[in-house]
């Protein structure tokens, strides 16, 4: 019981050490995905000449993958490196945050 | 008793006949992308006459107009298509006939409005009276495959050309049997056509190709030599720029025999001689271009920018095919039109909330007008041009 316990305050000590984008960064950041991302992803990011983004069209994608292809694009598609406007942490953030929500 | 209620109904009568009749020819559509509306403006007023509500997603909504510019048509992302009448300030009709569409066109004698869609993938023809559906045209290829369609214009001769993203195909449907469209197509034309246009005359169809370098162009007067693609070595590999938007073809881009397109990729517009298809020069400009637009002179060629320079326009003088002007008219400059002359130019700022509205000769503000987060800018005036 204690053990569990413990584990559960490292888990929730792990998940507050993750950094997080500032409060008006997130806002920039919510506005980035429907204005920017919506342009190929549709403002509802159902899809449009680029895939869905909804929660259920991605459950089979991992975070890494999805952080990887917002950072560095997807060779061979239309989808473009993001890395000079969105960095690593705004990049987890997004997916923890946007999309799977 | 009587006497007075027919006096009423007399006087709620001439109110109606006298109210001032209104002409069309002047009106423009101004889509607000994120409240599924749109508004009715006057254009030589600088004026908004009416909104227009409930018509689904308009985040990438485009427009077409019946021949007596009396409706318009709206395509929404959602597979809405909407008739709204810009006499009466209403919604006549609106229908769901797919799950993901892109854009739309009306056929050379006004009778049929076809849509262009992602999901399912094919074009979908509708009477432009009752919007009751006409015929179907499944996008199919390969294994049966359903391909999303892209680029749909009317082409001369009752007909609509348009493209598949995913096959690299372009297809002509005759329309003239109304129920019975036939069908041709052009097969390994390039690899993902993103956008078509036709030129003004309707004799060329040009498809951008997103997935190796240059167009697909297609003679309409010499279907039978197929399409050509043109300017295969424009960009190498290693030196494309990331595009953080596609750009779009619609709208005339034509100045005289020249073509102005947006290179992908590389900031640049490339001048490209219709009579020979080779590229004449590659103006360099800020950014990705978007929507290249010629002024109805054919003397300017004004053009918008991808993010992250979405917040400005260029203009190019054709005497010099140069940029001669950079402005920054606002933020998010998403989509510009020109009056049927070309003396005005409207431009729409997204983050603003505005229509701003320049003299295109002097480039002096002349109105901004309220919008809520405005996208595609739509005159009447389209009703009179191939491909529009």
């Amino acid at each position: 019981m204690i053990i569990r316990g413990l584990l559960l305050l490292l888990l929730i000590m792990a998940r507050n050490t993750y950094a997080e984008p500032s409060a008006e960064r997130q806002a920039a950041l919510r506005e980035l995905v429907q204005q920017d991302c919506g342009a190929c992803h549709g403002l509802t990011r159902k899809g449009g000449i680029g895939p869905s983004l909804l929660p259920d069209a991605l459950t089979a994608k991992t975070d890494d993958y999805l952080i990887t292809t917002i950072l560095n694009g997807r060779p061979g598609t239309a989808m473009p490196p993001w890395r000079s406007f969105i960095s690593q942490v705004e990049a987890e953030w997004l997916v923890d945050n946007l999309l799977r929500k | 008793m009587l006497k007075q209620l027919l006096f009423l109904f007399w006087l709620a009568f001439s109110a109606i006949t006298l109210a001032e009749p209104r002409a069309t020819g002047d009106l423009g559509l101004i889509i607000e992308r994120e409240s599924g509306s749109a508004l009715i403006v006057n254009t030589t007023e600088h004026k908004q006459l009416a909104r227009i509500e409930n018509l689904g997603d308009t985040s990438h909504a485009s427009v077409v107009f019946s021949r007596d510019q009396r409706y318009a048509y709206l395509f929404a992302r959602d597979g809405g298509l909407s008739k709204i009448d810009l006499l009466q300030d209403r919604l006549v009709k609106r229908i769901v006939q797919a799950g993901n569409s892109i854009g739309g066109a009306i056929s050379q004698d006004g009778r049929i409005v076809a849509v262009s869609n992602y999901t399912p993938g094919g074009v979908k023809l509708f009477s432009a009276d009752t919007l009751e559906p006409i015929a179907d045209i499944p996008a199919e290829y390969g294994a049966s495959q359903r391909s999303k369609v892209i680029g749909l214009a009317d082409a001369p001769g009752q007909r609509f050309i348009f493209s598949l993203f995913d096959a690299g195909e372009i297809w002509l449907a005759d329309v003239s049997d109304h129920q019975k469209p036939s069908l041709e197509k052009f097969k390994n034309i390039g690899k993902q056509p993103y956008d078509g246009l036709i030129t003004p005359e309707g004799r060329y169809y040009v498809a951008g190709l997103f997935g190796e370098p240059g167009m697909s162009v297609l003679d309409l007067w010499h279907t039978e030599a197929g399409a050509k693609h043109i300017l295969p070595n424009y960009i190498k590999e290693d030196e494309k720029l990331p595009v953080f938007k596609m750009p779009h073809l619609e709208g005339w881009a034509m100045a005289g025999d020249y073509v102005f397109l947006p290179a992908i990729g590389k900031h640049e517009v490339l001048v490209i001689d219709s009579r020979t298809w080779q590229l004449v020069k590659a103006i360099p400009v800020l950014g990705q271009p978007v929507f290249v637009r010629a002024r109805p002179d054919a003397r300017q060629v004004w053009l918008n920018f991808a993010f992250p320079d979405n917040h400005q326009l260029q203009i190019i003088d054709v005497k010099d095919l140069a940029v001669s002007n950079t402005l920054e008219p606002g933020k998010g400059v998403l989509h510009l039109e020109f009056s049927p002359r070309g003396e005005q130019v409207w431009v729409a700022l997204r983050d603003d909330n505005q229509v701003v509205v320049y003299d295109s000769y002097h480039l002096k503000e002349l109105a901004r007008i309220p919008a809520k987060k405005p996208n595609g800018i739509f005159f009447s005036a389209r009703a009179h041009q191939i491909g529009l």
